[in-house]
């Protein structure tokens, strides 16, 4: 059914990704669907789901990232005021044309306030897709939050298999976690490839072939991202005269693809950023030969997933986390590129930039959002930065 | 009936003893020795704090006093030079610059937390506010997480409440730690019992505005009386204010005195008030004779008029319910929607009036489906938008207009149906 990848370059396998995440609809999602009666698709909202669920019931977790600037807001917009987020209302959006109607559960999480409220909204408006909310403990730490999480994680599974029809053992779940585990690596393996030499590797091409993967289904996602490191460490070339910088902020609503091209040929390489983080959220593989598999996912969601701003982990400061996440990548600056709207993301900006210049790490804070098509602004703002640090 | 004052004993008394609490506060900041515990309002398991002597501080209603005396703005201001976004809750900014600003108030000093008790019951912000107070005061911040309610019976699980419990064993071992005493159980359920007959007035109270007239109007006067039912509740002086209410308004339900000479709209308002400009809110629907009979935002902290007591027998068990499930923050919006078709029917009111604040996205994100969904069922529904803290975003205008214009097609309509019945 898939066009075979190993035939091609990275070029092609670049805009291959680049074309599936541009094109409004999810066709292969949906081709997967039809191939085999009985299968389901799961849409996921950002920022982390717990894909593995899904997957070990039988499920696609297909990952949504609002309708980019391809889609016009007609309808949602009466439902979610001016002062609610893009991606809100470009989901409800989806749903209301249509977009989303192959679609047979969707999946909501934590947090933000906006994000709850369109799980009741998208229920009220479309009661025949299942819609499931997901609450992840925001006391990380406390000796009663894991095992609390497995036993959310397995509500959710019983409800996908009251969906599906399908019974979810241990092992498929087990069997889910190690092919996410699988794919995390060659991601965290890609990320450091970025970072060690980003002249080889732009985001413009990394992130598409990351978001691939909120599209199709976890094997195929591998197969794509194993061709493209292969091709990527084939890779020769020599670093310009551009800073390091990294990127924080845009870890739920995306930023256009242009817009990410701009910010790179505004000066900069990106060493590290927070787009798609729920696709890298754990920090090293989640144990999959444990007993019990859902409090070994609870367990890496507690204790090694990353800092986001939508994860409140009192053990640690998300600012002194971004302070040395900036050091280890050798970072010269730091960029925050908050969502317009996005609460969470724009309350973590006065201590971001309080670390930040405690530590004497130039940033620039900037907002965007998914629909915006002129990127002069803000390509010009990023370049006077980086000319004010080259030339400093 | 020439006793029958609007502005009657219950607002003395109200005032009175929010002055003694306000006192305690400055008392705390200047040294008593008395620890305070800063916790938000959804919920608030202030019954807890009770029996340690903990006094308990509502940043939210420092917030709001703020807005109320028109101080709100340079604090805002404040937090925005910081770095805060105009996006940002303005509450929370409100708080940080005063915070910055010496805790000074024209009503109260507000002392340092001992204890930054972060019960996240619904509010996505709440978090982020008490782990900045935590970045900002050097204290440690307690984040009791509520889990949402997001099942279709609405109601938690036992795996939620079991959850809440143990939580709420491990702040006792906190409170214990600050405070170097041990949880006494009796005072604990003393907290509990004073509780559960100050909800148990409340709620009727609550249901007195099913009366036409309406004593009270129940968002602009309710207010009045929910600073006590936070401040206050748990404690003797707590349930005095809420006796001396109920008392005071029965008698006003019973002689057919509402807050306005005639009540001509009944009508159910969702969404906080615009503190910095409540009275003028307030004026644009009194030259309407609207009246309020039932209120949304009077439930934030707790919901009792559907059937909530505490339960001194079962005081943690009680205190996690109220977290979990009784209380507007913590149910998801469609159970709103439930809550205000209740009020429109029980209540026999005939508008819907969605205040929409910029600040609170936990009330507002998504009321334009509110206002279709009533709309769809034959309910007049207005909504207009301002914010809760922010002076900036209140259009007085703009705002009289639309509610004239409401109120005018409600009118029409009202005449229309009477004349074709």
């Amino acid at each position: 059914m898939h066009t075979p990848v190993l035939q091609e370059s990275l070029e092609e396998l670049v805009e291959r990704c680049t074309q599936a995440v541009e094109t409004p609809g999810f066709a292969e999602a949906e081709a997967w669907k039809r191939e085999v009666p009985g299968r389901a698709l799961a849409g996921c909202f950002p920022v982390y789901s717990p894909v593995e669920l899904f997957h070990a019931a039988g499920m696609l977790p297909v990952g949504l990232a609002g309708g980019g600037n391809r889609m016009e807001i007609a309808h949602a917009d009466s439902r979610f005021q001016s002062f609610v987020c893009s991606i809100v209302k470009s989901t409800l959006e989806q749903g209301m044309t249509g977009v989303l109607s192959s679609f047979d559960a969707l999946i909501f999480h934590s947090i933000c306030d906006p994000a709850r409220n369109l799980a009741s909204v998208y229920a009220r408006n479309f009661p025949d897709q299942k819609v499931e909310y997901i609450h992840f403990p925001q006391n990380l730490g406390a000796p009663e939050a894991t095992g609390y999480l497995a036993r959310e994680y397995e509500r959710v599974v019983v409800s996908m298999s009251e969906l599906t029809g399908r019974a979810v053992s241990f092992d498929d779940v087990r069997a889910s976690i190690s092919i996410y585990n699988q794919v995390r690596s060659v991601i965290r393996d890609l990320y450091a490839i970025r970072s060690d030499t980003p002249h080889l590797l732009k985001t413009r091409e990394l992130y598409p072939l990351v978001r691939y993967g909120h599209l199709v289904p976890p094997e195929r996602h591998l197969e794509v991202l194993l061709r493209a490191r292969a091709m990527i460490l084939a890779r020769e070339g020599r670093p310009k005269d551009r800073i390091r910088a990294l990127l924080a902020g845009s870890f739920c609503e995306q930023p256009p693809l242009d817009l990410i091209a701009a910010i790179e040929d505004a000066g900069c390489y990106l060493v590290d950023d927070d787009f798609l983080q729920g696709r890298r959220w754990f920090t090293r593989d989640v144990d999959a030969e444990a007993d019990d598999p859902y409090y070994a996912l609870a367990d890496a969601y507690a204790n090694r997933s990353v800092p986001c701003a939508v994860k409140h982990d009192i053990r640690t400061s998300k600012a002194d986390a971004l302070v040395e996440r900036a050091r280890a990548h050798r970072a010269d600056a730091v960029i925050v590129l908050c969502a317009k709207f996005c609460e969470p993301a724009l309350f973590e900006y006065p201590l971001y930039r309080k670390a930040l210049q405690a530590a004497a790490l130039p940033h620039i804070a900037l907002e965007f959002e998914e629909k915006m098509w002129v990127f002069d602004r803000i390509k010009t703002e990023i370049e006077t930065f980086v000319e004010s640090l080259l030339f400093s | 009936m020439a006793d029958l004052q609007y502005q009657g004993h219950l607002h003395t008394l109200q005032k009175e003893l929010m002055a003694e609490y306000y006192a305690s506060l400055t008392a705390s900041a200047e040294g008593s020795g008395v620890p305070a515990a800063y916790l938000l309002i959804g919920g608030n398991p202030v019954e807890l704090l009770r029996a340690f002597d903990i006094l308990p501080v509502f940043p939210e209603v420092n917030a709001l006093q703020l807005a109320v005396r028109k101080q709100s703005l340079p604090h805002i201001q404040a937090a925005e030079f910081m770095g805060y976004s105009s996006d940002n809750c303005a509450y929370v900014k409100a708080d940080i610059g005063m915070y910055f600003a010496g805790r000074k108030t024209p009503f109260a000093t507000i002392p340092e937390p001992t204890l930054l008790l972060c019960n996240y019951v619904g509010c996505n912000v709440y978090l982020d506010w008490f782990g900045h107070l935590s970045e900002y005061t050097g204290r440690p911040a307690f984040q009791l997480d509520i889990p949402f309610i997001r099942t279709r019976s609405g109601t938690p699980s036992r795996d939620d409440i079991v959850y809440v419990l143990r939580q709420l064993e491990r702040l006792v071992e906190l409170c214990e730690e600050i405070t170097g005493k041990r949880l006494d159980w009796d005072r604990l359920r003393e907290a509990v019992r004073l509780s559960s007959e100050t909800g148990a007035l409340w709620s009727k109270i609550k249901h007195l505005t099913k009366s036409a007239p309406a004593p009270y109007d129940a968002y602009f006067d309710s207010v009045t009386m929910m600073a006590p039912l936070y401040c206050l509740r748990g404690t003797p002086q707590g349930l005095r204010f809420f006796e001396t209410a109920y008392a005071e308004l029965a008698e006003k339900a019973a002689a057919g005195v509402g807050p306005l000479e005639t009540e001509r709209f009944r009508y159910v308002i969702e969404g906080p008030p615009p503190w910095p400009h409540l009275r003028t809110f307030r004026d644009m629907f009194s030259r309407w004779n609207a009246v309020a009979v039932a209120s949304t935002y009077s439930t934030v902290g707790g919901l009792w008029e559907f059937g909530f007591v505490h339960d001194p027998d079962h005081p943690l068990e009680s205190i996690a319910r109220h977290l979990l499930e009784w209380n507007l923050t913590n149910r998801n919006f469609l159970q709103r929607y439930a809550q205000i078709e209740r009020y429109l029917e029980e209540w026999n009111a005939s508008a819907l009036v969605i205040h929409s604040v910029k600040s609170c996205r936990l009330f507002s994100a998504g009321q334009g489906d509110m206002r279709e969904y009533f709309t769809n069922r034959g309910i007049p529904t207005l909504l207009v938008e301002s914010d809760l803290e922010d002076p900036r975003y209140f259009s007085e205008a703009q705002m009289r207009n639309r509610i004239d214009a409401f109120f005018e097609s409600v009118g029409h309509r009202t005449a229309v149906q009477g004349a074709g019945s």
